[in-house]
Parts: structure tokens; sequence; C-alpha cells
């Protein structure tokens, strides 16, 4: 086996070191019944060539988003990684290291995650963010037990305009854990009236910016009334490369910002790994939830990085944790942090600016389509569309097609027939007129 | 320079730990600025061409003002990001014994087929007729995690362990409540991760903490002592954190299921018994598996991992959405509860789970093979029995015999020293070795938990065993200022945790010019 550096006589000589006469002596704890007297039902060991074969033809059957035009964003968009990035996030120092509780031999991963703490907060205009968190929908959930911890209050308000992943990781933790939701339908295009639900035993009103539906709201009147009232206002991003043109939830008066941050440096991988953004208000920082790196000083008076704040975390607090998170996403937080480095403080608007102007391109082309009718007055790089028809056929046509046009609002609310003629459509960076083109001749065709 | 730092400043041979160079740079060892202090306005690594005109539909919601980053070119980006890399330990570069951590090799073939653009270049709301193969690899995955743990049911969503031990939890909580019989207490052995009793905490449990015995494993009287009607799971870790295998443990599962309760399984060590021993075998309802130590993803600094959990059948109906099922129509990705699923707890991430992690991790258990698992596990018993015996003269072994994948030292040897596990481990940093696992578990006095993996060959085994007996030596015979001191070779000292703390920095901000300052 050619990860395996022990021969046989290596074997037999430590075996006669420890004293044993063979391995299964080592196992002789393991209650008999429970051993195994043979090899388990599976596939004996393969060389590169055999599972590179095997793995290559399932990676084979599926249509690659580069290989299509391709409007799928509904929280994961398909933007342009410099090759950097990947060469850089491969190097295995960063790869095959551990999470940096030795700092001095870890100095490299510290500083970044101080780079990406750093990017993150700037991008987003709060004061502070940690290391990162799985993905944006358990961030969002995350965000709602820290605005809990900090009003002492247990019930949450959640937009219909929030991505209805995030709702329902909300839901799934809030019965295990101990919290109320009030959760609003989803009605697009259509104004909420969520001040009306706050009142003094709310904790959290839960926003995302552009909505789940493509639209940009501003919060700013919604974040008075809560902070009137002693709640918190928390704002999702879902496409956080809409920061680098749209007016950032700090401005608007948020409380605690939860970000998915797959859009810089990370591939779509069908869902995972993403990368959970927090950040917040530097008052509120004892109460964040997962790992945070923290600027000090070396015995030589040298500037280096901790690992810091570690009594609001698992591994002291044990039961009085703030949260049960360890792991988080280090290496997607890399390739966030290089990605954006490369882009900068031009690069980042251009980017954001692309993508606009891509949507807008497309949103004008859709609407000149007889039938279709576009939802949304203000958008960044996604819109929703109703069609005169169920979405979800006309999608799996286009796909037949060699389109993938977009999401059918059905997938994520199946039990809902009025969202069923509704498409979300985005456009990134990555989409050409050309991709444009087949996919308005496309659906005109299947309309018609 | 504050007393803390004088004090082990005035310990360090000056001579080898401050050369005088005029860069501040000591060979390879570069000093580097962050990004933000490197900043050439104007300068962008990445050419994107600007669009043209267009009729701007952001409303009143165009960002106005800078954001702030700075500009580099990719040159710069690219030795920024390198200088940093080499700063860091890592598997790549050396042994990495972090008990509990199995940090193992990590093959590069499995970073290249979750690179094939079919894997990672698909969405995961793409029409699911788009994406058969992903449906079949994670369904290759799960045929491989059910054979090996013996379990009928994984739950594939969880992003790390801890998450992984959450969706356990929340689904013995849902079970019992389908039952009419919701419970309140988890049993903890005081040895467990603390993820353990944070994540029962989490899922509205009290925990209540069960003593180990003097051979390091759970005391199974105090243990059914504590068994009740209001107790809803055990959480053990086994082989548990000292490397010891429970041998009580299926007496152990049948007092637990006899008081009506689950038993949960962390399944961080299960890299000791893979291939060897099925945890059904064992009595366990419910274990997570972290893809990211068994099978060898990358650790990537602290994460990405991924947690499926292996549910027994009487918890299968209750396993978090989405759920892969063999349909009429061949394999149905169910993302919403409606027929079976209509019990399940609902989602606990976006989306279908780590499916990078899962193309790795299915790469790594193709490449060894039912054969290859098997010896795996024997491998990593071995180089760990094999170190304890190698060490245990000149350390302190917590618990005499046999371990599994991992050995346990307590600081009894550095007794009357002055030397602390603290500064053994930082000594060893000097030697060229990642530390051990320090203070953890808190069962024993100033542990060092040992786990070399078995992709550790033997001459690596022999030399660190070598340099940690010299080391004991040395501690033991009065030559401590190199411990206090330690380490002195590398690109930072010890670190001022406590200051850190005290008044948290976490972010970079421009200095204000000197006037503004003053004002």
């Amino acid at each position: 086996m050619r990860y395996l550096p022990l021969t046989p006589a290596d074997r037999g000589e430590m075996l006669a070191r420890i004293g044993v006469p063979s391995i299964d002596a080592l196992f002789a704890e393991v209650p008999v019944a429970a051993r195994l007297n043979s090899l388990v039902d599976l596939p004996r060991a393969m060389g590169e060539i055999e599972v590179e074969r095997a793995i290559g033809r399932m990676a084979a059957r599926n249509v690659a988003a580069g290989s299509a035009p391709f409007f799928v964003g509904g929280g994961a968009y398909r933007h342009h990684v410099p090759a950097a990035v990947d060469h850089l996030i491969q190097r295995g120092e960063f790869l095959t290291s551990y999470t940096p509780y030795q700092p001095e031999v870890s100095q490299g991963t510290l500083q970044y995650l101080f780079e990406f703490q750093t990017q993150v907060a700037l991008l987003t205009g709060m004061e502070v963010a940690n290391a990162s968190l799985y993905d944006g929908a358990t961030a969002g959930a995350e965000a709602v037990m820290m605005a809990n911890r900090l009003t002492g209050r247990k019930r949450a308000v959640l937009s219909g305009g929030l991505h209805p992943h995030y709702r329902e990781v909300c839901e799934t933790y809030a019965r295990f854990v101990g919290f109320e939701l009030a959760a609003q339908s989803p009605a697009p295009g259509e104004a909420e009236d969520l001040a009306r639900l706050v009142d003094g035993g709310t904790s959290c009103v839960v926003v995302q910016n552009p909505d789940f539906w493509g639209e940009l709201r501003d919060w700013s009147a919604l974040g008075r009334t809560c902070h009137d009232l002693g709640a918190l206002l928390i704002v999702v991003v879902t496409e956080i490369v809409s920061l680098g043109a749209v007016r950032p939830p700090g401005e608007m008066g948020a409380d605690i910002v939860a970000a998915e941050g797959q859009s810089l440096g990370n591939a779509l991988s069908f869902g995972g790994p993403y990368l959970g953004l927090l950040a917040s208000r530097d008052k509120f920082v004892r109460q964040m939830p997962g790992r945070l790196v923290g600027q000090t000083v070396d015995a030589d008076g040298k500037r280096g990085w901790v690992l810091t704040l570690s009594t609001r975390e698992q591994h002291i607090r044990r039961e009085r944790a703030t949260s049960n998170i360890c792991t988080n996403s280090g290496l997607c937080a890399l390739a966030f942090t290089i990605h954006l480095a490369l882009l900068g403080e031009s690069g980042l608007p251009r980017l954001a600016r692309l993508n606009h102007a891509a949507a807008v391109a497309l949103a004008e082309r859709l609407h000149g389509i007889p039938g279709v009718q576009l939802l949304n007055r203000a958008f960044f790089n996604e819109v929703t569309v109703r069609l005169p028809r169920p979405a979800a056929p006309v999608v799996e046509g286009l796909a037949n097609r060699g389109v993938l046009a977009g999401i059918p609002v059905s997938r994520l609310y199946p039990g809902r027939p009025e969202l069923a003629d509704l498409l979300l459509v985005a456009a990134t960076e990555m989409v050409t007129d050309a991709d444009m083109g087949r996919l308005t001749r496309g659906l005109a065709e299947a309309l018609s | 320079m504050s007393e803390w730092s004088r004090a082990l400043s005035a310990h360090a041979a000056q001579d080898i730990a401050a050369p005088k160079t005029f860069s501040g740079n000591r060979g390879l060892q570069i000093e580097e600025k962050l990004i933000f202090e490197q900043d050439s306005p104007g300068l962008c690594g990445v050419n994107l061409p600007e669009p043209a005109a267009f009729a701007s539909r952001l409303g009143e919601l165009e960002r106005v003002g800078p954001i702030g980053l700075p500009g580099l070119s990719e040159p710069q980006v690219v030795r920024h990001f390198t200088r940093l890399s080499q700063k860091n330990y890592a598997i790549d570069s050396g042994l990495y014994p972090l008990g509990s951590c199995t940090m193992k090799h990590n093959p590069r073939l499995n970073e290249k087929l979750a690179r094939l653009t079919g894997l990672a270049d698909i969405h995961p709301l793409q029409p699911l007729s788009t994406v058969p193969g992903a449906l079949e690899l994670i369904d290759t995955l799960t045929h491989w995690l059910k054979t090996l743990t013996g379990m009928p049911a994984i739950a594939l969503s969880p992003g790390a362990g801890a998450h992984g031990e959450l969706c356990g939890m929340m689904t013995i909580r849902a079970a019992l409540e389908a039952g009419g019989d919701p419970r309140r207490r988890v049993l903890v052995p005081e040895s467990a991760h603390g993820t353990n009793p944070a994540t029962a905490a989490a899922c509205g449990y009290a925990v209540d903490p069960i003593p180990a015995n003097e051979c390091g494993r759970v005391d199974r009287a105090a243990l059914e002592s504590k068994l009740g009607p209001d107790v809803a799971a055990l959480m053990l870790t086994n082989p548990n954190t000292c490397g010891l295998f429970e041998d009580e443990i299926v007496e152990i599962a049948d007092a637990v299921h006899r008081a009506g309760a689950f038993f949960y399984c962390d399944g961080a060590n299960f890299n000791a018994i893979v291939g060897r021993v099925r945890p059904a075998d064992l009595g366990i309802d419910c274990m997570h598996l972290n893809l990211h130590k068994t099978f060898s993803t990358p650790h990537g600094g602290g994460g990405p991992g991924s947690g499926p959990v292996a549910l027994a059948g009487t918890l299968a109906p209750y396993a978090p959405l989405p759920w892969l099922v063999h349909g009429e129509q061949g394999l149905e990705l169910v993302e919403y509860k409606s027929g079976p699923a209509g019990t399940a707890i609902g989602r606990l991430k976006g989306y279908h789970g780590q499916m990078g992690m899962f193309v790795r991790a299915l790469a790594y258990m193709m490449s060894h093979g039912a054969d290859g698992l098997q010896q795996v596990a024997e491998d990593a018993v071995l180089n760990a029995n094999y170190l304890r015996v190698l060490l245990e003269d000149n350390l302190s072994l917590s618990f005499p015999g046999p371990c599994m994948h991992e050995v346990l030292f307590d600081d009894r040897f550095l007794r009357d020293t002055g030397v602390t596990t603290l500064d053994f481990a930082k000594a060893l940093i000097d030697e060229g070795y990642h530390p051990m696992t320090m203070y953890f578990p808190l069962v024993v006095h100033g542990a060092l938990l040992i786990e070399p993996t078995e992709t550790e060959s033997k001459a690596t085994l022999d030399e660190f065993a070598a340099v940690v007996t010299a080391l004991s030596g040395a501690a033991r015979s009065g030559d401590t200022e190199r411990f206090h001191a330690a380490p002195i070779l590398t690109p930072r000292r010890r670190l001022d945790e406590t200051a850190a703390a005290r008044k948290p920095v976490l972010r970079w901000r421009p200095e204000l010019p000197r006037r503004e300052a003053a004002d």
C-alpha cells in the first residue's frame, strides 16, 4: 500500500520490541464477539490509475458548469478563480497543517487569518470578524444564537426574503437549542413590513441583502426600529461579491453580519465545503462563536498572532461554551483571502460591476421575452422572473438542450404552488453574450 | 518589554536566537508585513475588463466611499503567501504527533480528483438530472462508510466533527420525543473532547460527567449509578482519549440500552479500529466520522472538515436532510420532508454536505481497499505502541499496558525539575517537531498525548523517540534553561497570550496620521 511506510520486516521488529507475538495481541481488549474475522466486504486496494478511472468516470457523468451556458446562483456562485489561488492553497504548509494551537510554528496560518478577519470586517462594514464558520447557513443560525445570548431574549424574526436553506437551518437549531422563530412567508417582489413584528421580546431580525429573490434592500429603517426596541439587526449576505458594488450592512445599522464567502476563491463543488463569515461590532465580540485570531508580541517583543479569547470556546469552557464549533473552514478562508488580496481595492468593485452589468443585460433580454415578467426593481447579479408556466419543466427541458438556466423556485419551495412559475437567474462575469443568447432563445422557444 | 518577556529572554542563547541582521530576516525566515501594509493604491493582481457603459440597477444602494483593501500585483501576492506558508509546520514537512487529531499523510491524488471539473464545477442546485455522477459518488461513499461501521444509515451533511455530534444528538432527541419520552440528561466522561459536553448542552441537555477509573477507562459502576429514566444518552469516545479501548463497552452499551437511553460514540479515534472492528458490533447507536482524521482529508490549518454520522435503524428516520435514497428511478435526493423523510429533523447546513471532502475520502478508501484500511488501523496501533515502549522508561506512562493508536503520558517525570509539559512541548519545537497534544485529556496531570498515525516510518519514530528521550534526560539532569526559553529557533518565540486576550486586537487598522492621533 503506497501510503504505508512500514515494511513487513519493520513490523516484525517492532512487535518484538513491544514484546507481543502478533498485532492481534494489541487488539486484545476488543471484545471477542466484536472482532472481525475477515476483511469487510469492500473492494481491495487500488492503484492511482484505477482510482482515477473510477472517480473520473463518476465525474464525467455530470454536466460541469463550465461546459454549458450557466445561470445558476441561489447562494452559490460561479466566479473566476485566479490560478495563483489554487496553487497557493495547495502548498503543503497550508494544506496539511492543523489548527494553529502552537503559534510559534503556525504564524503563517495565524497571519492570514488576521488578514482574513480584517478583509471581512472591511467588506461588511463591521468592526470585527471571526476566523470563519462552516457555511453561510450555519453562520446565520450561529448569528441568531449569538443575538439571543446578547439580548437575553429568545425570539427571532426571519424575513421571507431569507434563503430557504438558511431559514431551515435556523428552524432545526431553534427546535433543539430552544428558541422561537417568526419566519415570514416568501413574498417575492413585495416589500415586507418586518418592523411591526419587533417587540420587547425580539432578540433579532434576520434579513438578507440582496435577498433570496435578488432584490436589493435598504434595511436602515428596520435597524433603527430594532435598536429602539433592544433587538439586533442581522444581515445575511449570500453573494459576497455584491459588496464590491453595494452599500455594506454596516452602513445599514447591522449588528451582526452572517455571510457565505464561497464566491471568492472557492469552487461550487456541489455545495461544499464553503465558507461561513461572521462579523459584528467590537462590543459583541465575547459572545461570538468560533475562533478568533488576535495580535500580540513574542518574548522578543516582535509582533505576532495567536488564537485568542478562547475562554469562549468548547475546549476550555466545555458545556458553557458559546458554541460547540471546533473545526471551521480554514483553507476556504485562505482561498478567499488570496483572491481578495489579488483583487484589491480596484479589482473587487470592477468584478462587481462586471457582474452587475451582465445581470442588467440579462434582465433586459429576459424582460423582452413574451410572457416573462421581471420581478426586481433593484438587483445585483441575480433576478427572479415569472414564467407563464411552471419553471421546473422549462429548466429541465433547457438542461436537456445544454443550458443550465437557473433555479426553479419550486426546487426550494416545493409546497407552494404560487411560486411554481418563478425562476431565479444569476449572471456573473463568467457569462458571455453568446451564453445569454442561448438562454433567451431557448427560453423563448420553450415558452412559445 | 514586559517582565514576562524579560524573564524568558534572559535565558536565551542570544547569539543563536537573535542574530543581528540588518533586515530582521534570518536566512530562510523572512519577516513579512501584512498585505494592508504593502498597499500600492491602484495595483491589481487580476486583469478584468471594464464593462461597457450600462444603466445601473443598484437603485439607492450603490456603495459610496472606499472599502479599504490594499492594491497588490500577482507577484507580490504570491510571494506574500509563500512566505507565510514557510512559517508553518505541516504534516508534509514532518511528524505531527498531535493526539486525537490523526495527522496522517494527505495523498495528493485526492486533491487532484476533488478538482476534476465534473466534481468541482457543479452547482448544488443545478438540475439533478445533470449530476448523476455526483449522486453516485455520494452513494458509493455512503456504502463504504456503512460497511465499515456496520450501521444502516449515514447522515451526510454535517460540516465537521462537532457538527456531526450535534446532528447525532439531535436525532437522539428527536427519537426520544417521538416516543413520548423526552429526557434531559446526557452522560459524558471527564476524558471527553470539549465538543461533547458543548454539543450536549447546545442540544438542550444537562451534562453529567462520569469519572475515569484507575485504568483510564470509564468507571462503569459510576456510570451505571448515574443511568436512570431521565438519561437520554451516553457520549463516549472509543478508543478513548487516553488511547485505550473501552474494554467493557459491550456491557456499557447494554446498560445504556436497558435504561432506555442511546449510545453515542465520538468517532474521532476511529483510525485505531477501522476495518478491524465495526462500531455497530459494539452496541453503538450513533457515531460521527471525521473524514478529516481517519479518511485523510487535509486539515487545512483548521478546516474544512466533514462529519458524516452513522446511525442505527432506530435513529435513521430522524436523519437530517437531504437524504439520498434508492428510488424507483435510481438515486433520488430528498431535499424536503415528504414521504418517509417526513420524520427528518430538517436541515443542518446549506445544500448537500462537504462534497469536496467526500471525493477525497472516497479516493482514500478506494486506494486502501478493505485490506489497506485494516492495515491502517494495525499500523497506527503498532506505531503508537512502539513509541510507548521506546518512551515509557523516560516519560511517565499514565496507564500501563498496550494502547491503541495514541499513547498518553503525564508530567510525573518532570516532577521537581521546574520544567512543565508546556516547556517540554516548546523544546520539541526547537528540535524540529510539532509537539504532541498537551494538557488533554484532563484526567491526568500535565498530559502529553502522542498519536503518530500509520503514515510514519520506523526510522522517523526511532529518531523522534531519541529526541524525546534526550530532552527528558536534559530536564531531569538540571539542564532546564533550554526548556524555559524554548522555542528560540522559530519565526516567533513564545507569544503573550494573556496580553492578546486582555486587549484584543482582532484586525488591522490604518495608523492615524500623527496630528489626528494627538487630537
